[in-house]
């Protein structure tokens, strides 16, 4: 047999905006939006709002997993404890990459990617975040960072921004909207993840993120065992929701039929996304893998509005290096990459849409160890950037004499910087969301 | 015995659109055919393979019923031996905590950093164990000759959710596990007793931190609103008098300990009854309520037969309709037999209700269900556990570690877009040996004949086993529980461009092919 297209494939009713219209009742809400986002991808390539959305601001979170030592990264060069507690793994003051404004503190020598960033005033230093108690555990700190909650339970935070957002209008994902919900939902695709698994951060309680950590795995993976099977593959779950669903429209069954399609509707735009070629090239790295798939998505104009990126390796207990090494390794892949995504964005006018976050679960203990290595710290430097950032450096560096135990006493609770972002970028309640109330840190330029 | 399967009570489809019938009358044993004993297996176990489904099907549902039910009788001949070590997360001893407070007063940095370190490798060793634990448990799941055991020890273990996450002690975690299973079938009041002495959720729950004077609410809170009653049959006042009579039940290494020194043995009021109430008063107290016995048979219920919605404030199940019936006649048969389990889910498991067209093949797998449940029922290898356990976690169900003291939300929540794919694709894996993280060159090469599941159909109508419409029809209804048409031409069109034929030499690979379609079904997700 030939595998003839029936008249009416799924293939030709998504390549055609004004077919979908048509069909917009018979099927679910998702794709109608999909719909939307890909017209508006082909018809106003380039443009920074896309039509029908009110916001269309982006968060992109970069995670750091390892706990980065912060005091390598941006250096206190300035002060003397910071030579005396590292001899052997300090950086040397005349190759820290100074910063504007900035007193006594500069980048790794390695970061020149994020220097320039800097330069172009893309840049925010968060300095001294942390919390308090801080939990030296890898796992129970990124829980913390994760649920914003210092006794690490509940949702993510991006998950209940997520809940609040986008199902206060009755819809969740293949969820049943009202009618004209689909145009008042802000938010109406979930998160994406790259990774193996979403993180915590962005698990809600009604909206669960996709993931996946290459998009050729967003999609079955039967097809690549038979080509004989993507046919009737496509054809058995593009029923959508059909008459033949047992027990009406709301049964179980029914659900997951429009589910089964938006999955396929979803994978089919992603896919397509990603394989746009980038304006500018990444670094061949896993982070650069990363960003480079999120700038096309964000290009693509996915209707997405969080995008979660994770490199990993900082766990230096061991031979981390100075200026040169492995922990420069690591912060010369983050910046190169973070170079690259914002000349990428700006290529098509996509960075005055994007804000993108850097944390890791804690920092470093202030003195070296006794392998030339670090241990697990508290307080650490986060990174802002974008066109939208205020620029500069925030916060003083937290204090060399006054330790806590050997570590770093925080100034800046990581629930104010969330804060500042929920309020000033995404418009959102941060009360509601970080179920508490943090003053919100100014790091959004005033418009 | 006629193994084409026999349809299902006459009529049904054309009462499909009814709802289910709140009749607890026991089903006439002409209407349990094929169809009926696939049902039982799949909500008192993980479903069954077509010989298991026409043994029960032949033996009617009186005898079925209480073969799966009685799980004492069958011998436990599990492979899978728990060996697990109980001294990874002792607590440090005298000796070296002493040593520790000496290297903190001198500020001996080295020493400190050498306990924090064998700290962390004990932490390591602990993680490495629960691991372990988790492999060993969806094992048993896969291979226990009595389904129903595992089945309810996996309620329980959601009912009364404990997350290694917090406690962060593996051995407490099997422990816990163990005990669930001495009771999956047993009775809810020992269960109860026990939970107030168990280690690992004394500690989830923080009653180790509740002495006299200052009482820590969490544990009697949650056993009011998650465990026993439910929101709303309680008053605050009763939570704090229930914290009181708490306090003190605590526990030393792995054992339950009765602290009298921390125990508030004052007088207090609990749900009316009044004393010097101490943690099994407070257990009693509860288990006198109607509201117990409600609470427990509503969750079973969404457990085994269908989704009801979250409990409201209001009064006991007055919005789950003909369901809410159901509920509160299997609670007065938990009453008349002191919460005895078994009676209670014989007369589920022999109800018309239970077999009723609205209620079969309705329920949204979870993602153990959906594991465990395809290779049971379709014998296919179990290639690597660690990639079925890692499969789970991301299709949101990590055992051991629950999300939160509610358990998993289950129903729709465990599906989405991304919940979807990896639904698919550990299904395709199963069958194919494919790992779900594209290409490999270590691809499971284990082969899999799914021929063997068309020797019922070979038995009761040689021939038939090399018929494809014949074929296409028995898998659909042993996977999906019925034939749906539009199913039924896609698979015959496949069938027809890979040479139309079901026998001969690519017989194992069509059939493997029409596997990997209809488990990549939307209805393939429910049971």
């Amino acid at each position: 047999m030939t595998f003839d297209h029936p008249a009416y494939t799924r293939r030709q009713f998504l390549g055609n905006g004004l077919m979908l219209t048509s069909a917009a009742l018979a099927v679910p809400s998702f794709i109608q939006s999909s719909a939307q986002a890909m017209t508006a991808a082909l018809l106003n390539a380039g443009v920074t709002s896309l039509p029908g959305v009110p916001d269309d601001h982006v968060l992109v979170v970069v995670q750091l997993s390892g706990g980065n030592d912060g005091l390598n990264t941006v250096v206190p060069y300035g002060y003397g404890e910071y030579y005396k507690a590292r001899p052997g793994i300090g950086i040397p003051a005349d190759q820290i990459l100074k910063l504007s404004g900035s007193d006594g503190v500069g980048l790794h020598p390695q970061m020149t990617g994020l220097k320039a960033l800097h330069d172009d005033g893309l840049l925010t230093v968060v300095q001294g975040v942390g919390y308090p108690n801080p939990n030296r555990s890898h796992f129970k700190s990124m829980d913390i960072w994760h649920t914003a909650d210092t006794t690490a339970t509940g949702d993510g935070w991006l998950g209940r921004y997520f809940d609040s957002e986008c199902c206060g209008f009755g819809k969740g994902e293949s969820g049943r909207a009202p009618a004209g919900a689909a145009e008042a939902a802000v938010s109406n695709q979930p998160g994406i993840a790259i990774g193996r698994s979403a993180p915590l951060a962005m698990q809600g309680r009604k909206i669960k993120p996709i993931s996946f950590e290459s998009a050729d795995l967003f999609r079955w993976i039967g097809q690549d065992i038979h080509e004989s099977l993507k046919n009737p593959y496509q054809e058995i779950n593009r029923r959508g929701e059909t008459a033949e669903a047992a027990g009406g429209s709301d049964s179980n069954a029914a659900f997951l039929m429009r589910t089964a399609l938006d999955a396929q509707v979803s994978s089919d735009l992603i896919r397509k996304a990603v394989a746009i070629k980038p304006e500018v090239q990444f670094p061949s790295t896993e982070i650069g893998r990363q960003l480079s798939m999120i700038s096309c998505m964000i290009r693509a104009g996915l209707k997405t509005r969080v995008y979660y990126a994770n490199h990993g390796g900082f766990d230096t207990h061991a031979g981390q290096g100075g200026p040169q090494g492995r922990h420069g390794n690591l912060l010369s892949q983050y910046a190169e990459a973070m170079r690259a995504f914002y000349k990428d964005l700006k290529a098509h006018e996509g960075d005055k849409r994007v804000l993108t976050m850097t944390f890791s679960e804690f920092g470093r203990r202030v003195g070296q160890n006794a392998s030339g290595g670090t241990d697990h710290g508290t307080a650490a430097p986060m990174f802002l950037c974008g066109p939208m950032v205020r620029g500069g450096v925030i916060g003083e560096h937290p204090s060399l004499k006054d330790l806590d135990d050997g570590d770093l006493k925080y100034r800046i609770d990581f629930r104010t910087v969330y804060a500042g972002i929920l309020e000033q970028w995404m418009k959102a309640d941060s009360r509601t969301i970080l179920e508490g109330s943090y003053r919100a840190l100014d790091v959004v330029k005033k418009s | 015995m006629n193994a084409q399967p026999v349809k299902s009570t006459e009529g049904a489809a054309g009462r499909r659109e009814d709802r289910a019938s709140s009749s607890l009358a026991p089903i006439r044993p002409g209407a349990f055919g094929y169809d009926q004993a696939r049902h039982l297996l799949w909500r008192a176990g993980f479903g069954g393979t077509p010989q298991q489904i026409q043994t029960l099907a032949s033996w009617g549902p009186e005898k079925a019923v209480d073969y799966l039910l009685e799980v004492g009788a069958v011998p436990d001949g599990s492979s899978r031996q728990a060996s697990f070590d109980k001294d990874i997360m002792q607590p440090p001893s005298a000796e070296e905590r002493r040593l520790y407070a000496e290297a903190r007063r001198k500020g001996d940095e080295e020493a400190l950093a050498k306990a924090r370190l064998m700290r962390q490798q004990k932490e390591r060793a602990d993680r490495m164990q629960v691991g372990e634990m988790q492999k060993w448990w969806l094992g048993k799941m896969i291979e226990s000759p009595r389904p129903l055991e595992e089945k309810m020890t996996l309620f329980w273990h959601g009912h009364f959710a404990t997350s290694y996450r917090t406690i962060e002690n593996s051995y407490h975690m099997f422990l816990q596990n163990e005990m669930f299973r001495r009771h999956a079938v047993g009775n809810f009041a020992e269960l109860l007793f026990g939970i107030i002495r168990d280690p690992a959720m004394i500690a989830y729950l923080d009653n180790n931190d509740s002495r006299k004077g200052r009482a820590n609410e969490n544990l009697a809170r949650e056993i009011m609103e998650l465990f026993a009653l439910g929101i709303g049959r309680y008053s605050e006042k009763d939570i704090k008098e229930g914290a009181r009579a708490l306090t003190g039940y605590t526990f030393r290494d792995d054992e339950f300990y009765f602290d009298k020194g921390n125990h508030d043995d004052g007088a207090k009021t609990i749900l009316g009854k009044s004393g010097k109430l101490d943690g099994d008063d407070f257990v009693k107290a509860i288990l006198e309520q109607r509201a117990c016995s409600q609470f427990i048979c509503r969750k079973l219920y969404s457990f085994l037969v269908a989704d009801l919605p979250p409990l409201e404030r209001a009064g006991p199940g007055d919005s789950d309709g003909p369901a809410g019936s159901v509920v509160s006649q299997l609670a007065s048969t938990m009453l008349a037999s002191k919460y005895e389990m078994k009676p209670v889910l014989r007369r589920l498991f022999l109800s018309e209700h239970f077999y009723h067209p609205a209620v079969m093949a309705q329920q949204i797998k979870s993602p153990v269900v959906l594991v465990v449940g395809a290779v049971r029922s379709l014998n296919t290898p179990v290639r690597d556990l660690s990639i079925l356990n890692d499969a789970m976690d991301l299709m949101g169900q990590n055992l051991l570690f629950p999300p939160s003291v509610k358990g998993w939300d289950g129903g729709r929540s465990w599906i989405n877009t991304s919940t979807f794919y990896v639904r698919q694709n550990i299904l395709a894996y199963l069958l194919t040996g494919k790992k779900p993280v594209g290409y490999d060159a270590n691809a499971d090469t284990q082969k899999y004949d799914p021929s063997e599941l068309l020797g019922e159909l070979a038995k009761a109508d040689p021939g038939a086993e090399r018929e494809p419409a014949r074929v296409v029809e028995y898998l659909l209804r042993l996977t999906l529980g019925r034939a749906p048409e539009a199913a039924r031409s896609s698979l015959m069109e496949f069938v027809n461009t890979s040479g139309g034929r079901v026998d001969g030499e690519n017989r194992r690979d069509l059939l493997v092919g029409l596997l990997l379609l209809i488990t990549a079904m939307p209805e393939y997700q429910l049971c």
